[in-house]
């Protein structure tokens, strides 16, 4: 009966033909080529976008000018390193700012082009590469992530609350990879959902307490100690942790480093399975 | 040969769609694969398409391999999904543009062969419009202009006329034609007997994952039906009991839940002899054989219900 049959292929995760990624399949080659479609959707949805501006705004006012005022008459700048309260949260909002984004633009903009306009697969069925087409994905959300964090650092700059110019723009580098890092592994979650009921769970057992516990409000020592271990594996304490050493200008050459390296292996790991799960989805 | 496949199969969980075919198509071919719902026509021109992984069995585009050439062949295939993935909230032209830039294509030249597409297609005058704004049958024919923006070598059509009124349906045809004629190689799939005897050079019968039949629509028919069919209609019920007494009159009768059908190679005389036995008939209609009749013959089933 399968005399047919000459070779059955290599498998993973016992999806049958799908093979696994080889260190080529995992490059992308492509990508300019998909920079008109991505046009396209920054001109569709950049008005949406508008009001994100407003975020830092009322942040920075309501926690920074106000429950600041109330933290830094009380036991603040001692608990905090010497650092009014403002000084403390901006850099901390910059990055669940640059999260947020990352995760906001990963979750139903993604389910969309699997589910609803299936815009992936019609890339998949052109000479691009899974990887193109992950890659274009994370450098739309990257980009995403550049415009809204540059428009909050400017807010930031203006409450006084950025040490230097160069600090800033280190922070900015460091929150556009912090987002990513987290872009990358929700759309490799997001290829593998079949329906977007699950992010609700998404966002309530990972961001919301991500964003709570990310050491951009308080300090995470202030924490029972194993949830401040807890704090200390998700990516986003270490992006605070980075971008506020570049903020305040006091940074600390190996710990950055460390945080540094946290991050990219995040991103490393979040890109293999974003590949793999969208090779699989896009073979259906 | 652009397309060599053996033994190819596909399931997905626990369901079979494919079960081990063999498809030859050679340059400048017309091909069909003519099937009912959930044969698996779709599943195999997806891994033709370099898209869909092969499970088992070996498949070879434009003489390469999917699993390791997948860019390199769907670079020269044009693909038309059976499902529109158009994008909605752009204009017909951006469509097109957007897509050739895929292909590596500059914006010009993109924007120049898009024009060729749609007048093509006849769709220069909505080059504006938004797809939303598109007819079923216009965003099929856009499907299909897309398709060519890479001028591929083999075109993949999957029912590209369903959801066409009669008159598109034929403008279509004629352009397939025409791509035929400057050589492109015609895959499609089709649940009509009439296109497929129309456009294809040589065709494929699948039902259930297999091949049940292969060759040319004269071949098939010859093979398996009589050169002509009589339908008689009795009433409602009736058709089970008058099989028997028409049972002599033909080679072979089938009997449907609304018609009696007798193959036989001289349909007036069988006719006509059914009129002399008085059997009166509600209606009676004598046709060529078609390829619907070779697919009833084969599967005991008839194609579009
Ligand atoms: N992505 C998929 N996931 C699960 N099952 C699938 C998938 N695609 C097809 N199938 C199943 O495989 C079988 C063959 O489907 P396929 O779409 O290939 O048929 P088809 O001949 O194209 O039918 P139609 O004429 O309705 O388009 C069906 O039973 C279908 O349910
Ligand atoms: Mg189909």
């Amino acid at each position: 009966m399968i005399s047919g049959v000459k070779s059955m292929r290599r498998t993973t995760q016992g999806v049958p033909g799908v093979r696994r990624p080889s260190l080529a399949d995992l490059v992308p080659r492509m990508m300019p080529r998909l920079v008109d479609y991505w046009v396209t959707v920054y001109r569709r949805t950049w008005r949406g976008s508008v009001t994100t501006f407003l975020m830092p705004f009322l942040y920075l006012t309501a926690m920074g000018v106000g429950l600041g005022s109330f933290v830094d008459d009380n036991a603040g700048p001692r608990a905090l390193d010497g650092l009014t309260y403002l000084a403390f949260i901006a850099p901390g909002l910059l990055a669940t700012t640059a999260m947020q984004t990352a995760i906001g633009e990963s979750t139903y903009p993604v389910m969309g082009a699997f589910k609803w306009h299936r815009v992936y697969f019609s890339m998949a069925a052109t000479p691009l590469r899974v990887a193109d087409i992950v890659g274009a994905q994370l450098a739309f959300v990257a980009f995403r992530i550049l415009l809204t964090c540059t428009v909050f650092l400017g807010v930031l700059a203006a409450y006084g609350a950025v040490g230097s110019v160069g600090g800033g723009i280190a922070a900015l580098l460091v929150v556009v990879l912090l987002g990513v890092a987290h872009a990358a592994p929700m759309i490799a979650i997001t290829a593998r959902m079949k329906s977007e009921a699950g992010f609700a769970l998404v966002f309530r057992l990972g961001l919301i307490p991500m964003f709570l516990f990310s050491g951009a409000f308080f300090p995470i020592t202030q924490l029972p100690d194993v949830i401040a271990w807890l704090a200390r594996l998700t990516p986003i304490w270490h992006g605070v942790e980075l971008s506020r050493m570049f903020t305040v200008g006091s940074v600390d050459g190996w710990a950055a480093l460390g945080h540094l390296t946290y991050l990219v292996v995040v991103l490393v790991a979040g890109w293999y399975f974003a590949v793999t799960g969208f090779t699989r989805r896009l073979a259906q | 040969m652009m397309i060599s496949a053996r033994g190819l199969r596909k399931s997905y969980g626990g369901i079979e769609a494919v079960k081990g075919i063999d498809v030859e198509v050679s340059a400048g071919e017309a091909f069909g694969f003519l099937g009912p719902n959930g044969a698996g026509k779709s599943s195999t021109m997806r891994m033709i398409a370099a898209v869909s992984p092969v499970d088992a069995g070996s498949l070879e585009i434009l003489g390469m391999d999917p699993a390791t050439h997948g860019s390199e062949i769907r670079a020269r295939l044009g693909v038309c999904p059976q499902e529109d993935s158009l994008d909605n909230e752009l204009s017909v032209m951006e469509n097109l543009v957007v897509y050739g830039r895929y292909f590596g294509l500059s914006r010009a030249e993109a924007s120049s062969r898009a024009k060729e597409q749609l007048a093509f297609v006849q769709l220069t005058e909505r080059a504006k419009s938004r797809v939303e704004d598109l007819s079923g049958g216009m965003k099929r024919r856009l499907s299909v202009a897309r398709s060519l923006i890479n001028q591929p070598d083999v075109l993949l059509l999957d029912e590209p006329t369903t959801g066409l009124d009669p008159q598109a349906r034929h403008q279509l045809w004629d352009r397939l034609f025409r791509l035929k004629q400057q050589g492109v190689t015609l895959v499609l799939t089709t649940h009509y007997m009439d296109e497929a005897e129309q456009l294809c050079d040589r065709l494929v019968i699948m039902d259930n994952g297999v091949i049940v039949a292969a060759g040319s629509p004269l071949e098939l028919i010859a093979a398996h039906s009589t050169r002509e069919v009589t339908e008689l209609r009795f009433g409602v019920g009736d058709n089970e009991s008058m099989a028997e007494k028409v049972a002599d009159l033909a080679d072979r009768v089938e009997v449907l839940p609304d018609r009696l059908l007798l193959y036989t190679d001289d349909g007036e005389q069988a006719s006509q002899a059914v009129h002399d036995r008085e059997l009166h008939p509600v209606s009676s209609l004598v046709r060529r054989a078609t390829l619907e009749d070779v697919f009833l013959r084969l599967t005991g089933r008839t194609l579009v219900d």
